[in-house]
């Protein structure tokens, strides 16, 4: 369906405008700008959803398409557009950050500056997960880097700071990395329009242009292009930025964080590394294969030891997406086998979504709990919360199994799925993988159990439980992930054509 | 009409001499019509401008005897370069407006600065050119050693004579510069036929190869020493740092484009051959153009490597210029089309972008609180003092270590293109150093605003930010990001001058069309 009016441009736009909208009315008032970001994320909302409703299923060209010429001379076009994986990208993202600003109302520290640097970074991925033309989408890339600093720097713990540079450090370093190897590339092919870099490589044209003119090899610039996804989704070892700036940064900001911006790396490598750099991630495949292992393996090992919440789910948070990155190395498959393939790549969207709205729910909680605290977050400062807070233990309880994969809930489908389609393609690794399950299974029981169950820390027995606002925020959410975890084909239906694309055309 | 940027400037410079130390507002506003009519005449003429044409502004004999022509003309590059004083040279007054001692001179230097700025850039007789290249560098020593700061006597242990020093470092490294310059234009004079001066002709001689290969690495070197070239920057970083203000801005924004601009408009249009290979390699180097490449290279790592580590605010800013011409040499040096661009566009973003880093660190930070020193700033809370100033140095930030959406991308990607094109592993040195940019520049930016928490209160009262200084920091911003989201404002204008027949013989030695 082409859809005349600019519905991309509207919804990248819209946050950026709310943003200055909320700075302005919290000069004058910050109950306004509040109620102006709550406004602003719930339009975008809509305007996602009315997207994901005029989406064509059946269609596998890019839809709601936008085309016009930027500067021709360096190859950049305004040109946006999504398919499956751009849909349910935008429709995640819009959840995300509407639970986190509200999840912010509460929060008194959270000023009008706060809420537009989340709106802004809510721009920032609205155009990573819509631009198809490189240097467009390096812009909206980089834009969300800036937001998330500060909101980490300003706002984070008392090691922010460390944490804050870190994060940003180690993610201009992919960056980098990722625009030298785009740089190569546009020298040999002249284009840095995704669709037809993807038509290139299918054809082997890419590599042949890049041997005539560069006499590089295509590997090196696949290698580049990874670490900068590596980094950002984080695939171990380039993950050590990932627990220090998800503690230290306030709750509401790492929803943000692990509940959108981490899906970025994902949808690099869905978009960019698997069309463009079939070859080469064909023949990495094997130690693709096991740095994923390894992302599912060690993080769910170190999350076992945490002793603050906020590590413990942050690690929980890197085994999660090691599984989505473990399905997108098994569909780099020589072989037939499209079932299968299509089958991870599927588990892998539903992993992407339900990760974003159970994490950023799971710290929601935590951020709930912080400010019942006064800021103790320890493992150990806790237990029998379930006596003075059943309604919190409960719905936490809940988002918790849905993170642990708990048939019946979102969590389920989506590694069901990876385990189905990765188990015939990669025995072993999958295999070892399941260990990193069974582990995810004991550090999330033994969170449940310290504290929820057990005596109850007397200093906490005047804790108040949820107020109806609060269960009212929090339950779409879970709601959510109960309506995933029933009827996944509510997910499944809009991209599988998309899949199927990948699963048949590429030539893996 | 153009040359009317000239006239203006110096004509300013006499009325603000006239006007005399007594009257600084009179100066100040005498100051700020001449630069803005610099920039109305300058956007004017960018706008009327046919892409690709050299348009003759005035040519009439001056030493007939030799062939000496008054000759002004401009082309895309030119313009470009012109627009940049404009802008420079009318922010840098903005940001000059607190100049209470001996006004009238100040301005006087200032003006006169701009003037021979705008000669340089419009000359298209080597002379000329000349003439107005040594007027553009006296007054520099003048603004340094009058009205200069001494340097923080913490940062570095030695105190108030560092502003002499540092004019006079910076002065000697110009004529040093300028006597290569010199050398080589008379040479070429000489070897020409001794009949002409003009570039143009010059351009179309057919010079002998060897001669070529001897008076070129001449006549770069001494342009280079002006644009900040490892290892003859030295100069560069303790001339900014000592500078006041407005004088940084301009010594960072406009000054080092005219050695940079001399590199490529003299030396290497007409000197091409002597970028062709020795024949024979040394230490890997295989001819001028390697080890001039391997110059800049170095510089933009060793520039942001030493930027990393200085406690003088000012002086990081002063090393990371060195860095970012270093992206400028090096785009000349890959001799293809789309580097040279990136070379001209880097110049541009790099005068803007430098001119607000030091704007914010030079007059809205030190003017405010008399240190320089990071350890010292960053108890203050600045961000929450001075929010604005805060707020316009992450922006510059930004600018300045590449994110897209700012001029200094656009630049930066296109000298990147082009040495992937001419010598690929150098590319991925020159990320390791757009990498130290980052850190370096954010390392000074959380240090000295981001230190506190914004919920932290404000400790102390400073000055809040002036009218004027907000008009600037908006023109140098506006400017980066016009040029960021819609770059072909000026590559319009750059691309189809690097094709015009001036160029031939450089196209040829790049073999680009």
């Amino acid at each position: 369906m082409n859809d005349a009016f600019p519905w991309i441009t509207l919804i990248t736009l819209l946050p950026i405008a709310g943003a200055c909208a909320v700075l302005l009315a919290g000069r004058w008032q910050i109950a306004w700008s509040r109620a102006l970001a709550v406004a602003v994320a719930t339009a975008s909302l809509t305007i996602a959803l009315l997207l994901w409703h005029r989406f064509d299923a059946n269609s596998i060209v890019m839809q709601f398409s936008e085309s016009h010429p930027w500067a021709p001379s360096l190859g950049m076009t305004y040109h946006v557009g999504i398919d499956g994986l751009g849909l349910l990208m935008v429709v995640l993202t819009a959840i995300v950050v509407l639970m986190s600003v509200v999840a912010s109302w509460a929060n008194p520290q959270h000023g009008p500056v706060y809420l537009a640097l989340a709106l802004l970074l809510e721009a920032g991925l609205f155009g990573t997960f819509t631009a198809l033309n490189f240097l467009h989408w390096f812009l909206y890339w980089e834009l969300s880097l800036i937001p998330a600093f500060f909101l980490v720097r300003l706002w984070g713990g008392a090691e922010s700071a460390r944490a804050s540079t870190q994060f940003f450090l180690y993610t201009m370093v992919g960056s980098v990395a990722l625009l030298i190897a785009f740089l190569a590339i546009f020298v040999a092919t002249g284009t840095f329009d995704f669709l037809e870099l993807a038509t290139m490589a299918h054809s082997g044209q890419l590599a042949a242009a890049l041997q005539q003119h560069l006499r590089v090899s295509g590997m090196v610039l696949f290698w580049a292009a990874f670490l900068g996804f590596a980094v950002k989704t984080p695939v171990v070892p380039f993950h050590t930025w990932l627990p220090a700036t998800y503690a230290e940064a306030p709750s509401e900001t790492t929803m943000l964080l692990t509940g959108a911006m981490s899906k970025m790396g994902i949808y690099g490598f869905l978009r960019i590394l698997l069309p463009i750099f079939p070859e080469q991630v064909q023949r990495a495949r094997t130690p693709l294969l096991w740095l994923a292992v390894a992302s599912i393996v060690l993080p769910a090992f170190a999350a076992c030891v945490q002793r603050d919440l906020k590590r413990t789910f942050a690690y929980s948070s890197i085994n999660h997406l090691g599984y989505c990155v473990l399905g997108v190395c098994v569909a780099a498959n020589v072989t037939g086998l499209a079932n299968e393939k299509a089958a991870a790549l599927t588990g892998v969207l539903l992993q992407v979504f339900s990760h974003g709205i159970t994490a950023a729910a799971l710290f929601w909680f935590l951020a709930l709990l912080e400010r019942r605290s006064g800021g103790f977050r320890g493992l150990d400062d806790f237990g029998g919360l379930r006596k003075i807070m059943p309604v919190f233990s409960g719905l936490m309880g809940i988002a918790i199994f849905c993170s642990l994969g708990l048939p019946g809930l979102s969590g389920f489908p989506g590694e069901f799925l990876i385990f189905k389609g990765a188990f015939p393609l990669a025995p072993w690794p999958t295999t070892v993988s399941l260990l990193g399950l069974l582990m995810t299974a004991v550090f999330l029981l033994n969170v449940i159990q310290k504290v929820f169950s057990g005596r109850l820390n007397e200093r906490w027995s005047a804790m108040p439980d949820l107020t109806t606002r609060e269960i009212l925020a929090v339950a779409p959410v879970l709601a959510l992930m109960l309506l995933l975890g029933l009827d996944p084909q509510l997910i499944a239906g809009p991209i599988h054509a998309t899949v199927m694309q990948w699963a048949g055309q590429v030539r893996f | 009409m153009l040359a009317w940027t000239i006239y203006l400037s110096f004509l300013g410079a006499l009325a603000a001499l006239l006007a005399g130390n007594k009257r600084p507002q009179a100066v100040r506003i005498i100051a700020l019509l001449t630069t803005v009519a610099g920039l109305g005449i300058a956007t004017a003429a960018v706008v009327q401008y046919q892409p690709g044409e050299t348009l003759t502004i005035a040519r009439l004999p001056w030493i007939p005897q030799f062939g000496v022509e008054y000759y002004l003309a401009a082309d895309g590059i030119s313009l470009v370069l012109v627009l940049l004083t404009g802008i420079a040279a009318t922010a840098g007054v903005l940001f000059s407006w607190n100049i209470e001692r001996r006004t009238g001179e100040f301005f006087a230097f200032y003006l006169t600065l701009i003037g021979g700025v705008y000669g340089v850039f419009l000359s298209f007789d080597l002379l000329l050119l000349f003439v107005f290249y040594e007027i553009a560098i006296i007054p520099k020593y003048f603004l340094i050693a009058i009205w200069g700061s001494a340097q923080q006597s913490s940062a570095r242990g030695q105190s108030g004579a560092l502003r002499e020093y540092a004019a006079m470092k910076l002065a000697l490294y110009s004529f040093a510069g300028s006597g290569l310059v010199l050398a080589g234009i008379l040479a070429a004079w000489v070897v020409g036929g001794g009949k002409t001066m003009g570039l143009e002709a010059l351009a179309h001689t057919d010079f002998p190869a060897h001669f070529q290969m001897w008076v070129f690495p001449l006549v770069f070197v001494g342009f280079a020493v002006l644009a900040g070239m490892w290892p003859f920057h030295t100069w560069a970083p303790g001339g900014h740092a000592a500078a006041p203000t407005g004088a940084s801005m301009l010594l960072a924004g406009v000054v080092m484009k005219l050695g940079a601009y001399g590199c490529l408009r003299v030396a290497m249009t007409l000197f091409p051959q002597g970028l062709a290979p020795w024949g024979f390699h040394v230490l890997g180097l295989g001819s001028w153009r390697d080890v001039f490449a391997l110059l800049a290279l170095i510089g933009i790592v060793y520039g942001a490597s030493v930027a990393l580590v200085q406690r003088d605010f000012k002086l990081v800013i002063g090393y990371s210029s060195v860095s970012h011409m270093g992206f400028v040499l090096l785009g000349l040096m890959t001799l293809n089309q789309v580097g040279l661009d990136g070379a001209v566009l880097q110049m541009f973003s790099h005068g803007v972008i430098a001119g607000l880093l030091f704007a914010v660190v030079g007059r809205m930070v030190y003017d405010r609180t008399h240190t320089r020193d990071l350890n010292e700033l960053a108890p203050m809370h600045l961000a929450r003092v001075i929010p604005f100033a805060a707020v316009v140095f992450v922006l510059a930030a930004m600018a300045s270590i590449g994110l897209p959406g700012f001029s200094g991308f656009i630049a930066e990607f296109q000298v990147l293109l082009g040495v992937w094109q001419a010598m690929p592993w150098m590319t991925a040195v020159a990320g390791i150093g757009i990498l130290i940019g980052v850190a370096f520049t954010w390392r000074a930016m959380t240090k000295a605003f981001f230190t506190a928490t914004p919920n932290s209160p404000a400790t102390h009262h400073l000055p809040p930010i002036t009218w004027p200084e907000r008009l600037g920091a908006f023109l140098l911003l506006g400017a980066t990001l016009a040029v960021g989201f819609y770059p072909r404002l000026l590559i319009d204008l750059i691309l189809p001058s690097l094709n015009s027949p001036l160029f031939d013989g450089l196209r040829n030695a790049g073999g680009w069309r």
